[in-house]
């Protein structure tokens, strides 16, 4: 280093005030005990506070809160996965209800429209059996009311006949009578 | 130069040592001085920061406590990537060095204050007290393992010798440059600081002209202590940072 070759000149400049202590300072040998002694004593003790207190405390506070984050980022990442999982269980199930209430509503529909259909069937089979029946009657009404009129002409003609005859007609001659008379007479009727 | 009436230019009494308490043991002089007081200062404030730091519990800290963790992770992280896990049982070593060096570096930016590191003898002693602490576990881990230190795996053999003659006087001139470096910053930038301070002084002294151009060293002194400001703390860092090297050639001699 150039500080020896400066010594000198710095000391010719201070040497009026310094008198005759005028020793660069950081290279004045006399203070060299003092200050190996005070730089181990306080160095010594910073390193022994440092070493046996301070550093591993702090150590210590700093783990357990890299600790402590982790677990809480451990349990809100659990508790995300519990979260979607619900979510995805509840949409689930949505769907599933939405599914089910649509197969319920067709199931009812189709029941309904299948009872109707049912009941309109019997109802037509029942009134079909009930025309075909009233059918039935009204055409045995119109023989047996047909045939009815029939003997009341055959009564009505022998009635006739005897009166202007004067006599009795004989059931069979009446029978006969019609018999020939039917085909016009029927025709007519 | 200081006009007759002006005051006198002494930038280097500034590093000069006063006896507080006068201790003399066998013909040596052993007093507490101004450097000594400032050694307990800075070493008081260091402990009380980290005592306190070390109170908080694992919660939110708070500011003296995010302090002292941010100091706490720093340094960890600076030896844990130059020395590995290995290297983490010289951390209160590490550490202790860089926060006595920092603050002592800062407080001595103080008015008034005094640089401990503005002498050789004390950045010197932390030098050799990491080049010792090298050579020792160095050879009581590796045994002879740790010379090869100076010998490089992948040399020619015919430049060997050249190369390890190297290794061995750049090692051994570490806490050489190791201590100057730290000591001819603070020597520097304390000696610069007081020269244009003086520059202000003597130009108020003078006329009435000359009154107003002592802004323009004023205005310097101010850029130069922030200067000062990071030159404190990069000295400081590159110390500890050394250091951490250092220990790591005494944990991995083979692997240089």
């Amino acid at each position: 280093m150039a500080q020896p070759a400066q010594t000198p000149a710095t000391q010719s400049e201070v040497g009026k005030d310094a008198g005759g202590h005028a020793a660069f300072p950081p290279f004045d040998s006399a203070t060299f005990p003092s200050q190996l002694l005070w730089l181990a004593i306080t160095f010594g003790a910073l390193y022994y506070v440092m070493a046996k207190k301070a550093l591993p405390a702090i150590g210590a506070t700093i783990e357990q809160r890299r600790a402590r984050i982790a677990k809480d980022i451990d349990e809100a990442t659990a508790m995300q996965q519990k979260a979607d999982a619900a979510a995805a269980a509840h949409q689930k199930s949505l769907t599933e209800a939405r599914a089910r209430a649509q197969s319920l509503a067709r199931a009812t529909r189709d029941q309904l429209a299948a009872d109707a259909d049912a009941k309109r069937q019997s109802v037509e089979a029942e009134l079909a059996v009930k025309f075909a029946e009233a059918e039935r009657q009204i055409a045995a009404t119109r023989t047996q009311a047909m045939s009815q009129v029939s003997a009341i002409a055959r009564d009505a003609a022998g009635a006739i006949v005897e009166r202007l005859i004067g006599r009795a007609v004989t059931p069979a001659a009446l029978d006969a009578a019609l018999a020939a008379q039917k085909p016009n007479s029927s025709g007519e009727a | 130069m200081a006009g007759e009436t002006g005051p006198a230019i002494n930038p280097i009494e500034q590093f000069s040592l006063s006896p507080i308490v006068p201790i003399h043991i066998a013909g040596h002089d052993f007093s507490l001085t101004n450097s000594g007081l400032l050694m307990l200062i800075v070493v008081g404030l260091v402990s009380a920061l980290m005592l306190f730091g070390a109170r908080g519990g694992p919660g939110v800290p708070g500011r003296l406590q995010s302090l002292a963790e941010i100091a706490y992770e720093f340094i960890a992280g600076m030896l844990r990537s130059a020395a590995g896990e290995g290297g983490m049982r010289f951390f209160p070593l590490v550490f202790s060095i860089f926060m006595f060096v920092l603050l002592a570096n800062l407080i001595g930016l103080l008015p008034y204050s005094f640089t401990v590191t503005s002498h050789l003898i004390v950045t010197a002693a932390l030098a050799l007290t990491v080049f010792l602490t090298v050579v020792v576990v160095g050879l009581k881990e590796h045994g002879l393992h740790f010379f090869k230190l100076f010998v490089p795996s992948d040399v020619p053999i015919y430049i060997l010798p050249l190369v390890v003659a190297i290794e061995v006087f750049s090692f051994f001139v570490r806490p050489i440059s190791h201590s100057v470096r730290l000591f001819a910053n603070m020597l520097a930038g304390h000696i610069t600081i007081y020269v244009f301070g003086s520059f202000v002084v003597m130009l108020l002294g003078a006329g009435v002209v000359l009154k107003a151009v002592s802004v323009l060293p004023f205005a310097m002194i101010i850029g130069l202590e922030a200067l000062e400001l990071l030159v404190a703390f990069l000295q400081a860092y590159v110390f500890a940072m050394l250091t951490c090297m250092y220990l790591n050639d005494a944990l991995h001699p083979g692997g240089h």
